[in-house]
């Protein structure tokens, strides 16, 4: 009886309410998403036996993943890209974001956000692919430079390398490292600002001691909003990165489409996860360092 | 003139964001089948070549089907979370919600091989419909920001109102609350509608035999003749997401401005 009456009031209750409201995205999340990285957790340590698993408990693919010269160097590369890029976009972004929060008048803060984020939506990998027509041996880059006079025979280290990867990704990521940085930089209260200058210290130093450290949460979202997916990126490396350009992605792609290797493929995904998952807790770390201030 | 150098920078910033994008209509319009400088000549002979070619025809179908049914179910989905995390505080919500809205930063592939290998596993052959649930899964997060804020700011007399009225819990979702957010459903259901039909990757590993636009972009690239016609497809695509994404933007701020809540700015 007790445990009815319980039970009725648990039903009437918010908690209830809330969480049955939120039951069908959460079955959904967990169907979709949850189960299958679970499996794909699975498999990696499952063997393969070309075409058909074999339910056996093996860490081989694992070895594999971290011993294999190759794959090594193409992890190694994908971690290098993506921490390039990463570092790139959120420079590049900072002054943009505080350009739109401190110098656009807020009537037009929306209508700028709204351009920066507009290529963003737009066909990516039509996007990608012009990246392959402006750096390319005959592209904008080398028939710009020529024209100007500044090099006599186009540049070949712009295209089907790591640097073309680094540009692209960079070009693709950057409306999303922009939109965390501005939205912190909005929640700064002016008056601490003032109260920087007025206390002596120079804008500079306002800048460094009172804006940069207000603002850490959106760098620290900026960044893991780009480092994160930028690791698994396909379609650039695939389309300009050329064979010095293959990231880890093309690794897992091969894999599973052409090698029919579930069980590494899956080693591979779970192994990239992990190492973004403790690049990414390691950066948290410094952050709580460095907010927290020399003294300590 | 404020913010001087800063401003200079933006505009050369927004540039280097616009770059490919004016290259596309200069490439579409050229009268050369490789695309590079200098430009040869005005033609209109790529766009026409599109209306002659049933693979792209067959592509462009099956992309809308996808794109329609996973905006619509992305955004019921988005709207029963929504709801749920502005109204009610319930246990698990951080965990269910940060599961949720992980695909927002997972990256892609992650996504579409571990999809492929149950849906393989459970014996489901591979079609659009399972490009359709690999969709909903990562247009729901955005669909789930963008109602959000404007679920945010509704203000919860009005539904106490209407049950003091005498309305149902359903019927108060139905006259009251679905009127004051729909400016953010139809920008949700816009934003979901654009992201997956420029979705490629989860499309390339779960559409099997079936092809969706991207996949055919995809596959055009490997032909350097087909390539200004693909330029023609995607200066088309753009203006169409320029302005699908500018008429959600113009929901998105009406909605806000509805529920009574403040503009923070973007879709994310």
């Amino acid at each position: 009886m007790q445990n009815g009456t319980r039970w009725g009031r648990f039903r009437n209750s918010e908690a209830a309410s809330g969480l049955l409201l939120l039951s069908p995205t959460a079955i959904y999340a967990i169907l979709m998403l949850a189960a299958p990285l679970a499996t794909i957790t699975l498999y990696s340590v499952f063997k393969d036996g070309y075409l058909t698993i074999i339910r056996e408990f093996t860490f081989d693919n694992y070895i594999e993943a971290w011993t294999n010269v190759q794959i090594r160097s193409v992890m190694i590369r994908s971690l290098g890209v993506s921490l390039s890029v990463t570092a790139a976009t959120v420079l590049l972004a900072f002054p943009v974001a505080y350009f739109v929060s401190f110098h656009v008048p807020p009537a037009r803060k929306s209508m700028w956000l709204f351009l920066i984020t507009i290529p963003f939506w737009t066909s990516y990998l039509i996007r990608v692919f012009l990246w392959k027509v402006i750096l390319g041996y005959n592209g904008v880059v080398n028939s710009g430079l020529l024209g100007l006079g500044i090099i006599d025979e186009p540049l070949t280290f712009i295209l089907y390398n790591v640097n073309a990867v680094v540009i692209t990704l960079a070009h693709a990521y950057a409306p999303f490292a922009i939109l965390p940085i501005f939205v912190s930089l909005e929640k700064i209260d002016r008056s601490l600002l003032e109260a920087g200058l007025d206390l002596g210290e120079s804008k500079f130093r306002t800048f460094l001691r009172v804006t940069l450290p207000l603002t850490m949460p959106g760098v620290v979202a900026s960044v893991l909003i780009v480092f994160i997916p930028t690791v698994g990126d396909y379609v650039t490396p695939h389309l300009v990165g050329g064979p010095e350009g293959r990231m880890v992605a093309n690794l897992i792609q091969l894999q599973y489409l052409k090698l029919d290797n579930y069980p590494l493929g899956s080693a591979l995904a779970v192994s990239a996860m992990g190492v973004v998952t403790v690049v990414s807790l390691l950066f948290l770390y410094l952050n709580r360092r460095y907010l927290r201030g020399p003294q300590s | 003139m404020k913010g001087g150098w800063f401003r200079v920078y933006a505009f050369g910033y927004l540039i280097f964001l616009y770059a490919p994008i004016i290259l596309l209509p200069l490439f579409a319009f050229n009268d050369a089948t490789i695309i590079s400088f200098p430009l040869t000549g005005f033609t209109t002979r790529w766009f026409s070549a599109m209306f002659d070619n049933p693979p792209l025809h067959l592509a462009v179908k099956n992309s809308l089907l996808v794109a329609v049914t996973s905006s619509v179910v992305s955004t019921c989905l988005g709207i029963f979370a929504a709801r749920a995390t502005t109204r009610y505080n319930f246990p698990f919500k951080a965990g269910l919600m940060g599961l949720i809205m992980l695909p927002l930063v997972l990256p892609e592939i992650i996504v579409a091989v571990s999809l492929l290998v149950v849906l393989l596993g459970i014996g489901i052959n591979l079609s659009l419909l399972t490009v359709i649930f690999g969709h909903v899964l990562i247009c729901t997060p955005f669909a789930i920001a963008i109602l959000s804020s404007a679920f945010q700011g509704l203000d919860r007399s009005l539904e106490e109102a209407a049950y003091d009225l005498g309305e149902t819990a359903f019927s108060t979702f139905r006259l009251i609350i679905l009127p004051l957010v729909m400016p953010g459903v139809i920008s949700s259901l816009l934003i979901a509608f654009t992201i997956s039909l420029d979705e490629f990757i989860i499309a390339f590993f779960l559409a099997g035999t079936e092809t969706t636009l991207p996949i055919y972009i995809f596959s055009q690239f490997r032909f350097p003749k087909a390539v200004p016609v693909i330029m023609a497809l995607g200066t088309i695509l753009v203006c169409l997401s320029i302005i699908l994404l500018t008429i959600a933007e113009i929901f998105r701020r009406r909605g806000i401005a509805k529920a009574g809540g403040k503009d923070t700015g973007g879709f994310l």
